[in-house]
Order: structure tokens, then sequence, then C-alpha cells
């Protein structure tokens, strides 16, 4: 796509139509926007000034926009009651371990489901996929009696341990993505003797790496997510994770500070626009892959 | 073997956490006291618990009006931006973006916006003339609030119409033009049915999502008293139930009616869209 070309070049025909479909394309993208932009313009402004609400991009005097974002968002970072950087620990913590785990151990099913041959395959993809359509508030009343159970109400591990036993969804697309890889591959490899667990390693796991990155990518914005979870299986403030932590912001008396809170809100969406534009292809596939299958 | 995780994880995980809950949901369990069988009492109460009458008022009217909403402007979008329209990619990216906005974040810059004295919202529209609704207190206005954040979202499902649109063979495009058939003529005829498998799954996972709406909700009308009547949703009250009247047995017997009407509304769908979703490809 050229971008900058010129409106109407020659053998095109000029269309007034063309036009009024750009202004249209252009006012809907800005609607998207512009809660965003707000949402950052509202976190570099002093607090009485973002409270106004007046239609300004930039704090007053704009030549101290610099001084007054640094001073907001150190102010987050600092803040003694509600810990931006602890939350933001744990966060990865959950988001590290699990998508470790999440992709390693659905790869493993998947693999079961696609190249090794049992009887009764059948009948466990079949609960796999009905096993995604289970709303989670089904699940969260005995899921929180068997932590409590296990100990593990007021620890991490209630959000990255079930990870480590693949997640439908995952299990589904993975398997998939492993049908398009040709069998003459691993029987090859079969024939010169290769196990299936060196089949999986050596075959299999190389050549599925954008799926991996995929269900990677998913179950990191899973986490980032989540609040749910947290909520239920969290008891107290040490352990709480950005998605929990944030509504800490929030105050019930009615004065919340809201260009701080817009503060935190940038830093929790910041690293998923970072990823988005880093691995824009990959997102994008991967999003559409969800839709699709 | 190697499927031993998935059967073990969700044999702790899911099936097991099942088993509990139906039980529970036939007992009375004030969680500090062990459960009392009660047959099905709890399905009983939830006949005649006004509260939960009024959940599942609000949890359906947010599916039945979010849903078309959603999907129409997804399917619009898709539709304008899979055509070689110029700087399509551009477009695509910024409607993409809000989606990335984990959901409790976006609940928060929603709240702002939505301020009745000082939000953005209000403020645009007075520059135009028009005095904004307390949006997230006023009743009239809190599910069409919620409404316009659903759709802020959008972009994740014009991704998927976009890439299911471009799986369209162009032959059958240029049929369609050959036999006189406009823009929005094609759009009809030749996209819809072409990609309506895709429109069907998507559909499904947001009725799932829909009847088990939470987060957002659970932040944006939380009142010092309690909920907004009107943003109180199915989920929030079996949380409230679970977790802070301790009627774990009430809760699980909600749990299970939830399961039973997304199975139901998921296969009625799935009945219903037989003779209008096209399959061509496996």
């Amino acid at each position: 796509m050229a971008m900058g070309g010129r409106r109407s070049s020659g053998g095109r025909r000029a269309d007034p139509w063309r036009f009024v479909l750009h202004a249209a394309l252009i006012a809907v993208s800005l609607m998207f926007l512009t809660p965003l932009v707000w949402m950052v313009s509202t976190s570099i402004k002093p607090e009485t000034q973002a409270a106004s609400g007046a239609l300004r991009l930039l704090p007053e005097p704009a030549g101290k926009t610099l001084e007054i974002a640094a001073e907001n968002y150190s102010a987050v970072w600092n803040d003694r009651t509600v810990q931006f950087p602890l939350y933001l620990r744990n966060t990865l913590i959950v988001a590290t371990l699990g998508v470790v785990g999440m992709t390693l151990s659905s790869a493993v099913v998947a693999y079961g489901l696609s190249r090794v041959q049992w009887r009764g395959r059948g009948v466990v993809l079949f609960l796999i996929v009905a096993t995604m359509m289970i709303p989670f508030p089904v699940l969260m009343v005995p899921l929180y009696l068997i932590f409590r159970e296990l100990g593990w109400i007021g620890t991490l591990r209630p959000l990255w341990v079930p990870a480590w036993f693949g997640g439908a969804f995952n299990i589904f697309l993975l398997r998939q993505f492993f049908m398009t890889i040709p069998r003459e591959l691993d029987e090859a490899a079969r024939i010169d003797g290769c196990s299936h667990v060196r089949t999986f390693l050596t075959i299999i796991l190389p050549l599925s790496k954008p799926a991996l990155a995929v269900v990677a990518l998913f179950h990191f914005m899973y986490v980032w997510n989540d609040f749910v979870g947290p909520l239920i299986f969290l008891s107290n403030r040490d352990q709480f994770t950005l998605a929990l932590g944030l509504q800490l912001y929030q105050s019930q008396a009615g004065n919340t500070q809201w260009n701080l809170l817009m503060a935190a809100s940038t830093l929790m969406i910041s690293p998923l626009v970072l990823l988005f534009v880093l691995t824009q292809r990959t997102f994008v596939r991967s999003v559409a892959a969800e839709g699709l299958k | 073997m190697w499927v031993s995780p998935w059967l073990i994880g969700s044999g702790l995980f899911v099936m097991l956490p099942m088993a509990m809950s139906l039980w529970y949901s036939l007992t009375d369990y004030p969680l500090l006291e062990p459960p009392l069988f009660v047959g099905l009492d709890n399905y009983r109460r939830m006949w005649s618990d006004p509260t939960f009458w009024r959940v599942v008022n609000n949890t359906a009217v947010f599916a039945a009006v979010s849903i078309p909403v959603y999907t129409a402007v997804g399917l619009v979008l898709a539709g304008v931006l899979s055509s070689r329209v110029r700087f399509a990619r551009l477009y695509q990216a910024c409607i993409f973006l809000p989606t990335l906005t984990p959901l409790i974040a976006a609940a928060m810059v929603w709240m702002w916006l939505f301020n009745g004295e000082y939000g953005l919202v209000n403020r645009l529209l007075g520059l135009v003339g028009i005095r904004g609704p307390t949006w997230l207190v006023d009743s009239a206005w809190v599910m069409p609030a919620l409404v316009i954040m659903s759709v802020w979202g959008v972009g994740q499902a014009m991704v998927v119409y976009i890439a299911a649109m471009q799986d369209v063979p162009r032959s059958l495009y240029e049929a369609a033009e050959l036999d006189g058939m406009g823009p929005a003529r094609r759009f009809i005829h030749v996209t819809l049915p072409m990609i309506s498998p895709a429109i069907l799954f998507n559909v499904i996972s947001l009725l799932i999502a829909a009847v088990q709406v939470f987060a957002v909700p659970f932040v944006m009308f939380r009142r010092p008293d309690g909920q907004h009547p009107k943003g109180h949703f199915y989920s929030m009250y079996l949380y409230e139930n679970a977790f802070i009247y301790g009627q774990m047995g009430y809760a699980s017997a909600m749990a299970w009616v939830q399961l039973l009407v997304v199975l139901g509304l998921t296969g009625v769908l799935m009945v219903v869209s037989r003779k209008m979703v096209h399959y061509t490809r496996v």
C-alpha cells in the first residue's frame, strides 16, 4: 500500500463516495482511539486540572507536561498503600509460570491427540471441546473449597498451577496446527528409530513455533486480564495482581484521583501495546485464528 | 500417556468441581459448617427470589442488546475494511488497539469518560448543546453505557471477520458483479453466507461471555450501599452469595442453572442456525 500517495491517480475515477468513506473511517478511528488518548492525557495532568475534565490534551502550562507526568507516574510507582511494583511482580510471576506450563502441557496433550493412536481419542477430544463451554462461575465455588483444602488460598498457586495441566482451547488450537504438519516427517523419523518423545521434541515442537507463540501470547493476555481468579483466591494485598490492584485506586468515597488512576491504567496497558507493536502479525493472526479454527 | 496432563487437570479442576458443585447445590452449606442435604430447596428458593430474577433480567437484556449491536458493527467494519480501501490496515489498527486494554483498565477508563459532571463524553455532548445523562447512575443509561463499552472492543470480532472474508473466493464476487449486484448486495448475498460459520462461532463465544459478565459491572456499578440495581448481573450475585453471604449451596444451585442455560442456548443457536450457516470447507 502506498502511504501518502496521491488522492486520485490517473485511472481511478474521482469518486465523491471515496471521500465520504474516508471521512467516516477517520471519524470512527478517532472514536475508538479517544478513550485511550484521554486516559493518557488525564494521566499527565495535575490532580485539579484532571478532575475538572477541561477539554485540553496537555496540562497548563504545557511546558511543564513532562515534569507533571513524571510526578504522577512516580507517585503511582512509589505509593505505599497501592503498591504497583509489587502487583506487577506478582502478575509477572503468575504469567511466567503459567505461560511456560500452559504452552508445554498443551503441546504434549495436543501431540497425544494428533500423533499417537489409541482408543478413546475421539471421546477425549470431544470432552476437551465441551469443557470450553463451562462458565467459570460454575467452577469457582468448588475450586475455592479445593484450594482451601490444599492450603493454597492466599497464595499465587491457584492462579498458575492449573495452567500446567493444559487449557482446552489451547490444546485444540495446537492439535489443529499439528494436523497440518506432514505425517511423512514423523514417519521418516519413526523408521529411523525415533521414539514419540524424540519425534515430539525434535520435529513437532520446532515446526510449531508460531502456534506455540500464539498459545503463549493468549495465556499472557489471559493472566494480565484475569480479575475473578485473583479476586477469589487471593486474600491479602501483598499478593494482589495488577488487575485486582487497579481497583484499589477507586475510592468509595467519591474523590478518586483520576490522574493517578489513569496513570496506573496506562502503565497496565503499555506492555500489551508494546507486545502488539512488536508482534503485530502474530498477534492479529492469532486473534483471527481464535475465531476461525 | 500423552493426554494425562489434561486428564488429571480436568479431573481435578473441572470434573471434581462439577460433581462437588452438583452435590452442594442440593445442600444448605454456610461455609463454616458442613453441608446439610436439603433436596431441591435451593432451586425452589431461586424461583421466589426477586434479586435472582432481577439479575437474570439484566443479564438477558445485556446479552440480547450487546451481541447483535456488537456483531453488526463488527461485520460492517470488516466488510468495509476488507475491501480495497486505502489505509485499511491503519484503520484496522486504530479499531483493534482498544481490545488490548485489560477489562479492568477499560472499566476504569470508561468510568472516567462516563463521569456525569466532568467526564469527556458529557463534555463533548455539551459542546453540541446536549446535556448528557449521569451515565453510570441513571438507571435508564446503565445498559447503553455497557453496550457502548462492549462495542469499543469490537476490533476483536472485526479481525476475525476480516480473516474469514479474505478466504471468500474472488470468483464469487466477480460472478455477483456480472449479475449486476452492487457492493451492499454483494455483502449481503455473498460475504455473509460465506463467512456464516465464523459468525456463528463468534456469536456463541459472545453468548457464553455475556452470560457470565462480571469484572466490568463489578467495579463500575459498585456503590457504598451495594450494587446498582441495573448494574447487577448473574455471576455477580452468584459471587456475592458464595463469598459474601457464605451461602455455598445456593450459589452452587445458581451455577448449575447458569451452566444449563449456556448449554441450552448454545444448542438452540446450533439448531436454529443449521439452515442459515453455509459450510463449504471443513
